[in-house]
C-alpha cells in the first residue's frame, strides 16, 4: 500500500436524492438501440442492415477513421430501423431483441495471462470492448497500438450523488476480479487503482484487488475530483509529452472481465437512478441501449425536469425516448430551473448553494441541495481571479491554461499542462465560475485542436 | 412580483429581433436582468451551477463600502461644523454630510452608466456590471467639494478610455475608478489639492475657526510628521480627506466583509499592508539621525493610518481585473504597492497620496509579475519526475 494522497482543493456539491442501496430489475424490453453519437469522434459504417439478424457481441457498425473499432449489439434479435438524421447521419441502430433467452457471440473461456498481451488485445477489439478502454491525453477511446506507461481505474466516483462504486462492482465480483486480471496483462503489469482511504462499508477494497502488486493501490482522500481518474494520475505518475495513459470505469472492468471468464459479450450494468425529481432513488439493473424510459416511467415526482446520463457536472441531456449509453452508471433527474426570480441577485440566498460566501447559505454547511438547472447568471468576461484554482487539485494554472487554449497556442497549451486533463476535471470549475463561462467546452475545443494539430 | 414581470414579457418583443427598439436590446435587457436573475438554463456542460453572478459579487463590494460611506457622509457635516467652530449632533453632522454626498454620488452614476449603455447599445454587447462599484468608488476618492461637472467628465473619461475601449468590464488593464481619480488629479490640481478638503459653505452668522487649517495629514507629515494628528484620530478617521478614505476602521468593516465572502483577495490586502509597514521600518532604520522631523521618522504603522491607504489596499488594490492574478503574483503585486506608496510618500511631496499612484503603476506591472509566475511555474511542472 503506498502513501495517502490527501487532495485539498475541490468541493462536494451535496444534493438531494442519493442512491439506495437497492437493486431493482428491470427486464429487457422490445426494442433496445445503439446510438453512435454517444461515441464522440467515430464516423459509423454499417455492417447490418434493417432486417438482420444479430447476435449478442456481434459488430453493427465500425468506426471509419479505425476500422478496427467496432461496436457490438448488446442483445441477440433483428435489426429493426435504422434511424438516421440530417445529411443521413446514423442516429440510432434499433433492435428488436429476441423473446426467449439471449444468443451469444461465444468467444470461450479463456486466461488473460496464458493468451498473452497481443492476444487479449485482439479478443477485446474482436468483442468490441476495446471502447471502454479510454485514453489520456485528449481523453478519448485508445489506441490498440500504442503501449501505454500505465493503465488507471479509480475505484471510487466522488462526484455528486455518485454511484457506490463498491456496491455496483460488489454484483459481480469473480468478473470485476477477471477484469482487473486482463488490464494487468494489458498494462504489462502497470495497473494502477485508486481507492478511497477509509472507504465506508461496501466500497471497494484492498480484498477485491486481487491480482493487482499491493505498489499499485493508491489511497486518495479529500473532496471531489479526487475520485477522478486524471486527478489520480496526475499525483501518481503525471503525463508527460508523448506519454499514454489508459484508463476504465470499475464497471466496465466488469464487463471486460465477463468477456474472459464467461467468453461472452454481456453489456448488463448496474445503473443509480438519482436526484431530487426521483421518487425513491435507487439502483437498477438495467441493459446498454434499454430504454430509458423503462426505468423513469413513474418513478418522477416532477414533470418539469430534465434527465441527466451521468452525474450533474459531466453528464450528458437525454432526449425524451433516449437510451441508456455506452458507459452510463447513473441518471439524474434534477428540475429545470427555467423560472425567472425576482432580484435574485439581491436576495440573502438561506438556499442557494455557494462556494463563495456570498450567500448565508454557507452558514450551514451540512445541508443538502434540491439544486435546479438555473444558470444563476448571464455569461461576463473572466472577472474574478483564483476561484478555478480552489476546485482542480492539479499542479495546474487553470485560466491560464483555458486562455491558452481560447488563443489555440499549441505551445503553451503543452507546457501549461493540456496532455494531463480532460472535461471532466474541470467540471468544478465551470460549476463555480462567477462569468458562467463553458469551461468544459473550451476544454473539449483545446482537446480536439491538440489532437488534430499536436 | 408577477405584475412586473408580466409588465416585462409584455415590452420584451419591442427590443427583440425585428422589434421597434431592437437597437436597445442590451440596454432593455440590463435592466430586465436587474430586476429579475433570468430563467436562462444550463445548455452544455455542467447542468447545475453556483449561485454567484457577477452581480451578485459587485453587489457585495458595494455592501463593503456601506461603512466608509455612510462614516464618509457624517465626516464631512463633521468637519464643516469643526471649521466653523458648531457644536453639532451625530444626525446634523451626517444630514449635511449625506446632502452634500448624494449629488456627487447621483452625477457618478449617472455619467458612468450613461456611458455603459450608449456603449454596449451601439456595440450590442450586454451591460455589464462592473461600473456598480466604480460608480460609487469614484465619489469616495474625491474631495468633497469637487464640482459636479467634474464627477461627471472623470466617470466619463474613466468608462471611456479605461474600460470601454478595452472591450469593458474583464478586459481593462488599470482600475477604472483610480483612473477617474488620477484623471482629476492631473487634470485640475487646483481643485484637488490645497484647501479644499472641507465643505465650506457659509454658515449664517458664523466664520471659520481661527485654528482651522485645510491642511491633511498627509501635507502635514511632510513638513514635519508630529504635525500630524493622533494615531487614534486617524484610524477612526476624523480628519480631513477625500469623502470615503478618512477611516481605517470603516475600511476594515470592508475588509472583513470582503476577505469574508471570498469576493476580495485578502493576499492582496494583507500583502499591501505588509508592503507598506516593511518599507516604513527600512525607511525608520535608514533615516537620518540629524534630521528628528524628517518624515523617514514617521512610525511605519502611520502609513497605514494616513490618507487613503488602507481605502486603497481594500478597495483598488483587489480589483480582481487589473490586479495579478496568481497566488504568488497578488503577494508580490501586494507587497510593492504598500512599499512604493510609502517611497512615493516620503520623498515626493508634490504627489502626497501615493498609494494611488503606485496601485495604477502596479496595475501596469500585474501582467509582468503573472508572466514571470506562469513561467516559474511552467519551469517546475517540467522539472517534475
Amino acid at each position: 500500500m503506498g502513501k495517502t494522497i490527501s487532495i485539498r482543493r475541490g468541493f462536494n456539491i451535496k444534493l438531494k436524492g442519493a442512491a439506495d442501496k437497492s437493486i431493482t430489475e428491470i427486464p429487457v424490453s422490445e426494442i433496445i438501440a445503439v446510438r453512435p453519437p454517444d461515441f464522440p469522434g467515430v464516423i459509423p459504417k454499417l455492417l447490418v442492415d434493417a432486417g438482420d439478424e444479430v447476435l449478442a457481441g456481434q459488430a453493427l457498425f465500425f468506426d471509419k477513421t479505425r476500422p478496427n473499432l467496432r461496436f457490438p449489439s448488446p442483445v441477440s434479435g433483428e435489426v429493426a430501423e435504422v434511424v438516421r438524421g440530417e445529411k443521413r447521419r446514423i442516429l440510432e441502430i434499433r433492435i428488436l431483441a429476441d423473446r426467449n433467452g439471449v444468443r451469444y457471440t461465444e468467444y470461450g473461456p479463456s486466461d488473460p495471462a496464458q493468451l498473452g498481451r497481443a492476444a487479449v488485445i485482439e479478443r477485446l477489439l474482436d468483442s468490441g470492448c476495446w471502447q471502454y478502454l479510454r485514453q489520456r491525453p485528449y481523453s478519448i477511446i485508445a489506441d490498440p497500438v500504442e503501449a501505454p506507461k500505465a493503465i488507471f481505474v479509480s475505484c471510487f466516483d466522488s462526484a455528486p450523488l455518485a454511484p457506490e462504486t463498491g456496491y455496483v462492482t460488489g454484483q459481480d465480483k469473480s468478473n470485476f476480479q477477471a477484469g482487473l486480471e486482463a488490464l494487468n496483462v494489458l498494462a504489462n503489469g502497470r495497473l494502477h487503482v485508486g481507492l478511497r482511504e477509509g472507504g465506508s462499508e461496501g466500497s471497494v477494497s484492498e480484498n477485491d484487488l486481487a491480482g493487482v502488486p499491493a505498489a499499485n493501490i493508491h489511497h486518495f482522500r479529500g473532496p471531489h475530483p479526487a475520485g477522478n481518474v486524471g486527478v489520480q494520475i496526475h499525483h501518481v505518475n503525471p503525463i508527460k509529452k508523448g506519454e499514454t495513459v489508459w484508463t476504465v470505469q470499475p464497471q466496465d472492468v466488469t464487463i471486460i472481465g465477463r468477456l474472459f471468464r464467461e467468453g461472452r459479450y454481456r453489456a448488463d450494468r448496474v445503473v443509480a437512478l438519482t436526484g431530487s425529481c426521483v421518487t425513491r432513488p435507487q439502483y437498477f439493473h438495467l441493459l446498454t441501449g434499454q430504454p430509458l424510459s423503462d426505468v423513469l416511467a413513474g418513478r418522477l415526482n416532477s414533470e418539469h425536469c430534465r434527465v441527466i446520463q451521468g452525474n450533474v457536472l459531466t453528464g450528458k441531456t437525454a432526449a425524451p425516448g433516449d437510451f441508456l449509453s455506452f458507459y452510463t452508471n447513473q441518471i439524474t433527474v434534477i428540475p429545470e430551473g427555467d423560472q425567472p426570480e425576482f432580484f435574485g441577485w439581491l436576495l440573502p440566498g438561506f438556499k442557494k448553494l455557494s462556494l463563495s460566501r456570498t450567500f448565508f447559505s454557507w452558514l450551514a454547511p451540512n445541508r443538502t441541495y434540491d439544486l435546479d438547472t438555473n444558470l444563476h447568471g448571464e455569461e461576463r468576461a473572466f472577472v474574478m481571479t483564483g476561484q478555478y484554482d480552489k476546485v482542480l487539485p492539479m499542479n495546474i494554472f487553470p485560466v491560464f491554461l483555458l486562455k491558452a487554449i481560447l488563443a489555440r497556442d499549441i505551445e503553451r497549451m503543452e507546457q501549461l499542462g493540456i496532455y494531463e486533463i480532460a472535461e471532466e476535471d474541470f467540471a468544478l470549475c465551470e460549476f463555480v465560475c462567477t462569468s458562467k463561462i463553458d469551461v468544459q467546452q473550451i476544454v473539449a475545443e483545446g482537446l480536439e485542436f491538440m489532437r488534430k494539430e499536436g | 412580483m408577477k405584475f412586473l414581470q408580466n409588465i416585462v414579457d409584455s415590452v420584451r418583443p419591442h427590443f427583440e429581433k425585428g422589434g421597434r427598439f431592437e437597437k436597445l436590446h442590451p440596454a432593455f435587457q440590463a435592466l430586465e436582468t436587474f430586476l429579475f436573475v433570468p430563467g436562462h438554463t444550463t445548455a452544455h456542460g455542467v447542468h447545475v451551477r453556483d449561485a454567484m453572478d457577477l452581480k451578485r459579487t459587485m453587489m457585495t463590494v458595494i455592501i463593503a463600502l456601506i461603512p466608509p460611506m455612510l462614516f464618509g457622509m457624517w465626516n464631512v457635516g463633521y468637519q464643516h461644523h469643526l471649521a466653523y467652530g458648531m457644536e453639532a449632533s451625530l444626525m446634523d453632522n451626517f444630514w449635511f454630510g449625506f446632502l452634500k454626498v448624494l449629488p456627487i454620488i447621483i452625477v457618478s452614476y449617472a455619467a458612468g452608466l450613461g456611458v455603459e449603455f450608449v456603449f454596449s447599445v451601439l456595440r450590442g454587447h450586454p451591460v455589464s456590471e462592473g461600473y456598480l462599484v466604480t460608480g460609487l468608488l469614484i465619489p469616495l476618492t474625491l474631495p468633497v467639494t469637487v464640482p459636479l461637472w467634474m464627477v461627471a467628465l472623470a466617470a466619463i473619461f474613466c468608462t471611456l478610455l479605461g474600460k470601454e475601449i478595452f472591450g469593458g468590464t474583464g478586459m481593462n488593464f488599470m482600475n477604472p475608478a483610480l483612473l477617474a481619480r488620477v484623471f482629476l488629479f492631473f487634470a485640475f490640481p487646483a481643485y484637488m489639492s490645497g484647501d479644499i478638503w472641507t465643505d465650506l459653505s457659509p454658515e449664517a452668522g458664523r466664520s471659520i475657526a481661527d485654528a482651522f487649517s485645510g491642511a491633511t495629514n498627509l501635507v502635514a507629515f511632510d513638513a514635519n510628521y508630529h504635525n500630524m494628528q493622533s494615531a487614534s484620530d486617524m484610524f477612526w478617521g476624523f480628519e480631513q480627506g477625500s469623502i470615503g478614505e478618512t477611516s481605517v476602521a470603516a475600511c476594515l468593516i470592508g475588509a472583513l466583509i470582503l476577505i469574508a465572502t471570498g469576493v476580495g483577495s485578502w493576499q492582496v490586502i494583507v500583502s499591501c499592508f505588509l508592503g507598506a509597514l516593511a518599507m516604513g521600518l527600512l525607511l525608520n532604520g535608514v533615516a537620518p539621525a540629524d534630521l528628528p522631523n524628517h518624515s523617514m521618522h514617521t512610525p511605519a504603522y502611520y502609513h497605514w493610518l494616513t490618507g487613503g491607504f488602507a481605502f486603497g489596499a481594500v478597495y483598488m488594490a483587489t480589483d480582481p481585473v487589473s490586479a495579478a492574478q496568481t497566488e504568488r503574483g497578488k503577494w508580490i503585486y501586494g507587497l510593492l504597492i504598500g512599499a512604493f506608496s510609502v517611497v512615493l510618500r516620503v520623498f515626493n511631496p508634490a504627489y502626497p497620496e501615493g498609494v494611488m499612484l503606485s496601485i495604477l503603476l502596479m496595475n501596469v506591472f500585474a501582467p509582468l509579475i503573472d508572466h514571470f509566475v506562469v513561467e516559474q511555474h511552467i519551469k517546475k511542472r517540467l522539472k517534475r519526475a
